[in-house]
């Protein structure tokens, strides 16, 4: 077992964990968030996103270790509990951007960081932006109007 | 399915990681691990020991350093391929790190664990190679030496890299001319099936072929065919030559030479245009 | 119904959206007990071998390790084997299915052993640890290779033929030799991976001395999975809770009774532990269902002016190594829509079923249908190609006449109703068809390197599953109904609970619109219930483009239980005769006294403390409805797909898709439009990227989701829809269904479009999915010979 102590959604957990443990079963099975799902075994489907530091990542393909010292953010940590969604999660859901919704947590997590990069992104950036990121229900269309919707509204938040 | 167990050594220094891995002949470094960790979970690969240098300080740069760009091998894809000075100095090599898998992998993949995978249908390799890239490599004791790119990817996953050697720079020459990068694949995250990079350089040109061999290949035949005068079709109807690409369910050799030889063509035109 | 419709018709926004967006979603992985050990199943790199011998000591000796069987270890667990539920045929073959193989190995993901230890990676690490020597055996995965018994799958039936069903044709048969034009053409239609985002998985618990288990299953069929793991396990009915929490989709794929569901109950009914399985991607690739795996042989027959007399199709399809759930149903549930929407007068279809060495085919995303739209409509354009005639003319020219009642089709069902033409001409409009053409001439003419292609599909399906006493004479086990129960709490609230089994739907939504128009509520004030047999006890899931035609019409119709019942008590309370009484705005009201009235929450606040009900009423307001639908229902519409081919590599990118369905009236259509969406992306997916592929021992070469191309936001166009709307007869909502509308329309199209774009340089036909190599490899082969 190796030691770590990673902060996911601003509250920071020691914890002992086997090497091999991935990153996406330390958050689901040792901390109880099981938000951020988990869809394919080769990095393939995004489903597994979450932030590292602030930025998108699959945690599936890193290890616990790897986490260690850093700080992870869910799609628990996306909106304070009992406050508003967050505004891609709101835009999700007035757009019609989820149907089953397995894979919705990484495809929100991968808007929010991508948003980060480019706030006011053409459709087909966003698009690209979601190139390592499947949803089998919506055909994207919504979930890409979803995200230019979101947009639009932090740019008019500030 | 989660990796079959392994020991696990956080080294903190290159050096640490050198006796690491001289330690346990089974033993793999763990970078970014976004070719390794993949392969780990299918089983495909079961090191006994991860070697995580992740977090040896100082092997994320882009310097300029005289006529060259040095990469610190730890460099992530996503910060090659937002880089001023590569896009100021070696445009090709932003351009190629901003297409490899997805921004969520281009967020933890390194400059480094790309070269070092050997792996031929990868992009990164196939541009340092067409740059005549040269990668620093460290032993114990301090001893580096330096490995031209055209010397360095021997075989199929396979390097100059010996057992208990660490990638620690990549080293790239500033360009002035023309250049084209193009990624033929059929999803946006996937390997190239044929991809090729192309180099204007002193009135000549350098091309370099992603997935036609074993390693990635310079396209010698289309490089000595420009220096020659041959026009741009003429030159790259020679693309194939001494290509030996995969010939499987994804795609048939045959397509794949004739592929190359489109590309080429209309990298040539980018690059030479 | 409702006197005014307030909610049904308008995109409501999804009462299933705020958990699955906070990441609550209660999807099988998220679910965990107390005790609970981890199931592994041990799947040998073999696609057909005998099994010589397993030894299990060094995977039992394993940490963590509870215990390892084999087939032979559980025999004892079982009461049957896994259940196929549609002999479609008197003679049909059936292999026996168990849930572990012990003689031979059929394909590769013929699960050999069962691992249960503490953890998920001691019991995979022991799975591993199972040591199988086996002799392989020639592997058929070719259909007429399978077809000639080169290999034998299942000996004890001694032939891979196992099925063989007829239509039986009907009209002039003599027209497909006689006819001014005849068309010929051979159509393969690869296997495709269903590719749920969620795999499968399930957990297994309950209590070995009372003999009642539940099993929570990622499964679209709480309902039947009871009745079929019943049969397994020999649990009864009426100890047997199946429970389908959130399901990350499924597409046909989570349609099923699988081994390892009844492998998860016997092991916890042995051990006495809760038992989990998670299914890995790679697993799901071999041993979850896959779709489609066909070769047609097709005839049309038609005039030089572009009638066409009729269609003919004789069908080879892959069943795979055993049966699942439908497997042999699929082909036959293709076999009412080979008329496509057109009014032809002669009819024939038959199909062979063959085992081969691969997973078992089954349902995926309209099941039989997308086979069949494809190949009328690829015969539909090479018709078009031989004539000379517009692909839009030859359809238009045949289209069936518009009908509102339901009318016989040659295929010898009825349909509900139909107007086709609408949807061509709006489909046109939307996809600028005219100026793509001209600029298609413009770039033939000029020798571009990039050529446009336009693709059209006219199809009809056929959805709504299922009138039980049609399907009694296909000979399915099951019925087709479905069910609906309404409970009116005290103070305004409604609980509803459906027997359909929403995974991605928005059931909670739609039906929440339908009862809210009915019983004067908001969609708010009620909350729909599913996915347990043990909350909603009467119900036969979701599949098959049946959910609103069947379990949407049976919420009506107990609403209007609901209704009776609660205007017996209004007249009661407001001491009229029923017959006083009109449903208006919402609530019952005197005749020429509105303001004398009773709201459904008045009335079930009374019908609840049940203080002064009228003589004969029993408390509680409730209404219970099963509604077995009469008719199937037959959507319709038009797809135009236009295509850019680069004609150097062969690669198609589309520039324009437009779908303009009619699926009858609509209850959301936020939701109708997502359905068509999706639909449509999966098609894109089929006709231009996915298939599987097997090595030349017949493994599984796109074994991952690195090589079976699952396509992105990058790969998949943004979609032009629209609409038209022909209510159907079947049911009183009018509706029709939209599930699967997408996935039937939208390969033909495309495939069609990409073909027209390479057409002018002699390329007659590209096999799905149209990949660069396939399209580059067409326009070698017809300037005579590859490069």
């Amino acid at each position: 077992m190796t030691q770590i102590s990673v902060t996911v959604n601003r509250t920071t957990h020691a914890a002992d964990v086997e090497p091999r443990t991935l990153l996406v079963y330390f958050i689901r099975e040792q901390l109880g968030l099981v938000g951020t799902n988990v869809g394919c075994d080769t990095s393939s489907c995004g489903t597994c996103t979450v932030h590292l530091d602030g930025e998108a990542v699959k945690s599936c393909t890193l290890l616990a270790v790897q986490a260690d010292g850093r700080e992870v953010t869910t799609i628990e940590g996306m909106a304070e509990t009992g406050g508003p969604m967050h505004p891609l999660q709101d835009a999700f859901h007035r757009n019609h951007g989820l149907q089953c919704g397995y894979c919705t947590p990484g495809m929100i997590m991968a808007a929010a960081s991508y948003l980060n990069e480019n706030p006011s992104p053409t459709q087909e950036e966003v698009r690209e932006s979601l190139e390592g990121n499947l949803c089998r229900c919506t055909g994207y269309q919504n979930i890409v109007a979803s995200i230019l919707d979101a947009a639009g509204q932090m740019a008019t938040k500030g | 399915m989660i990796p079959a167990p392994f020991d696990y050594v956080r080294a903190d220094s290159v050096a640490e990681a050198i006796a690491a891995l001289s330690a346990d002949p089974d033993a793999k470094v763990l970078a970014g691990g976004h070719s390794l960790l993949p392969a780990m979970r299918l089983r495909v690969a079961r090191p006994s020991t991860l070697v995580d240098i992740g977090r040896v300080p100082d092997l994320s740069y882009v310097r300029e350093d005289g006529d060259a760009i040095a990469i610190g091998a730890l460099t992530r894809h996503h910060d090659v391929a937002n880089s001023e000075a590569l896009q100021a100095g070696c445009p090709i090599v932003p351009y190629a790190a901003a297409q490899i898998g997805d921004p969520a992998v281009r967020h933890v993949g390194t400059i480094g664990g790309s070269v070092a995978h050997g792996d031929p249908a990868a992009d990164l390799p196939t541009v340092l190679l067409a740059l005549d890239a040269t990668f620093v490599l460290s032993a114990a004791g301090g001893v580096t030496r330096s490995v031209a790119a055209s010397s360095f990817f021997t075989g199929l996953f396979e390097t100059a890299l010996a057992p208990n050697e660490i990638l620690t720079e990549i080293r790239v020459p500033k360009t002035s001319g023309g250049w084209s990068f193009l990624k033929f694949n059929r999803r946006a995250q996937d390997w190239a099936l044929v991809g090729v990079a192309a180099i204007r350089s002193n009135g000549g040109v350098h091309v370099a072929l992603t997935n036609m061999g074993l390693t990635p290949l310079r396209a010698t035949g289309v490089e000595e065919a420009v220096a020659a005068g041959a026009d741009l079709a003429a030159a790259s109807a020679r693309a194939a030559d001494g290509t030996a690409p995969p010939d499987d369910a994804f795609g048939s050799a045959e397509y794949r030479r004739a592929l190359v030889q489109v590309l080429v063509e209309r990298s040539l035109k980018e690059a030479m245009g | 119904m409702a006197t005014t419709e307030q909610y049904i018709g308008q995109p409501l926004l999804r009462k299933e959206d705020a958990k699955l967006l906070a990441g609550q979603g209660s999807f099988i992985d998220n679910q965990s007990m107390a005790g609970m050990v981890w199931m592994a199943l041990v799947r040998p790199p073999y696609v057909h071998a005998t099994i010589d011998s397993i030894d299990t000591a060094a995977a039992a000796a394993m940490p963590g390790v509870l215990a390892v069987f084999t087939a032979a270890d559980l025999q004892g667990e079982w009461a049957g084997s896994l259940p196929m539920v549609w002999p479609i045929t008197e003679d049909i073959k059936m292999p026996v299915h168990w849930p572990l193989t012990g003689d031979k190995i059929r394909f590769g993901g013929d699960a050999v052993a069962v691992v249960v230890a503490d953890t998920r990676g001691q019991a995979e690490d022991a799975a591993e640890a199972v040591v199988v020597a086996a002799t392989a055996l020639p592997a058929v995965r070719d259909l007429e290779d399978a077809a000639s018994d080169r290999s034998v799958v299942h000996e004890d039936l001694g032939t891979n033929n196992v099925v063989h069903w007829n239509h039986g044709g009907a009209g002039d048969q003599e027209v497909f030799t006689n006819a001014p034009v005849i068309v010929q053409e051979r159509y393969t239609q690869p296997r495709l991976i269903p590719n749920a985002m969620e795999t499968r998985g399930c957990l297994a618990y309950g209590s070995p001395a009372a003999g009642e288990f539940t099993l929570v299953s990622a499964t679209q069929i709480p309902h039947i999975a009871r009745v079929g793991h019943s049969l397994v396990t020999g649990i009864p009915q009426n100890k047997l809770r199946i429970i389908a929490p959130d399901v990350g989709g499924g597409f046909g794929s989570k349609l099923n009774v699988y081994a390892e569901e009844s492998l998860a109950l016997a092991l916890a009914r042995k051990l006495n532990r809760p038992v989990k399985w998670i299914e890995t991607r790679s697993e799901n690739y071999v041993a979850t269902i896959h779709g489609r795996g066909t070769l047609h042989d097709c005839t049309l027959a038609g005039t030089e002016d572009g009638k066409i007399l009729g269609m003919k199709f004789v069908e080879l399809a892959d069943m795979g190594a055993y049966y699942q759930l439908l497997t042999p149903g699929i082909p036959e549930l293709g076999g009412w829509v080979y008329m496509g929407p057109y009014d032809i007068g002669s009819y024939w279809f038959e199909f062979t079923g063959v085992m081969t060495n691969a997973t078992p085919t089954d349902a995926y995303r309209g099941a039989g249908r997308p086979e069949a739209t494809f190949v009328v409509e690829r015969l539909v354009d090479a018709f078009a190609r031989r004539i000379g005639m517009d692909p839009t003319e030859v359809r238009r020219k045949n289209l069936h006449a518009p009908f509102d009642e339901a009318t016989p089709f040659i295929c010898g069902l009825s349909v509900d109703s139909g107007n086709y033409e609408p949807a061509l001409d709006r489909a046109m409009e939307l996809a600028d068809y005219t100026q793509f053409r001209k600029e298609q001439a413009t770039r033939r003419d000029s020798g571009d390197i990039n050529q446009l292609g336009i693709g059209v599909c006219t199809y009809i399906e056929m959805c709504g599953l299922a009138p039980s006493s049609i399907l009694g004479a296909l000979r399915y086990v099951a019925g087709g109904w479905d069910g609906a129960e309404i409970e009116c709490r005290p103070f305004g609230k409604v609980v509803v609970r459906t027997g359909t089994s929403p995974h991605g739907q928005g059931h909670e939504t739609a039906w929440a619109q339908i009862v809210a128009d009915g019983l004067g509520v908001t969609p708010d004030d009620v909350e729909v219930l599913h996915g347990d047999t043990s909350v909603s006890r009467i119900g036969m899931d979701t599949y098959g483009s049946r959910s609103v035609s069947v379990g949407g019409e049976a919420i009506r119709l107990a609403v209007e239980k609901v209704r009776a019942k609660a205007r017996k008590i209004a007249a009661h309370e407001l001491e009229v005769a029923e017959d006083d009484l009109d449903w208006t705005d919402g609530a019952f009201r005197v005749k020429g006294a509105p303001d004398k009235a009773r709201t459904i929450p008045d009335i079930a606040t009374s019908a609840w403390h049940a203080h002064s009900l009228p003589a004969g009423v029993e408390p509680m307001l409730e209404g219970t409805a099963v509604y077995d639908p009469p008719n199937f229902t037959w959507p319709g519409g038009t797809h135009i797909c236009v295509v850019e081919v680069d004609t150097a590599t062969g690669k198609t990118a589309i520039v324009r898709y437009v779908a303009v369905d009619d699926c009858g009236n609509v209850i959301n259509p936020m939701i109708v439009d997502g359905q068509v969406h999706g639909g449509v992306a999966q098609g894109v997916a089929e006709a231009l990227y996915e298939e599987a592929i097997y090595d030349e021992l017949g493994n599984l070469a796109s074994s991952n989701m690195t090589q079976y191309l699952v396509p992105s936001a990058s790969e998949i166009p943004e979609m032009l829809l629209d609409r038209t709307v022909t209510p159907s007869t079947t049911n009183a909502l009018g509706v029709k269904g939209i599930g699967e509308a997408g996935t039937i329309a939208s390969p033909p199209a495309i495939v069609n479009a990409v073909i027209d774009a390479v057409s002018h340089l002699g390329v007659t036909s590209i096999d799905k999915p149209a990949t660069p190599e396939r399209v580059w490899r067409a326009i070698q082969d017809a300037k005579g010979g590859a490069a």
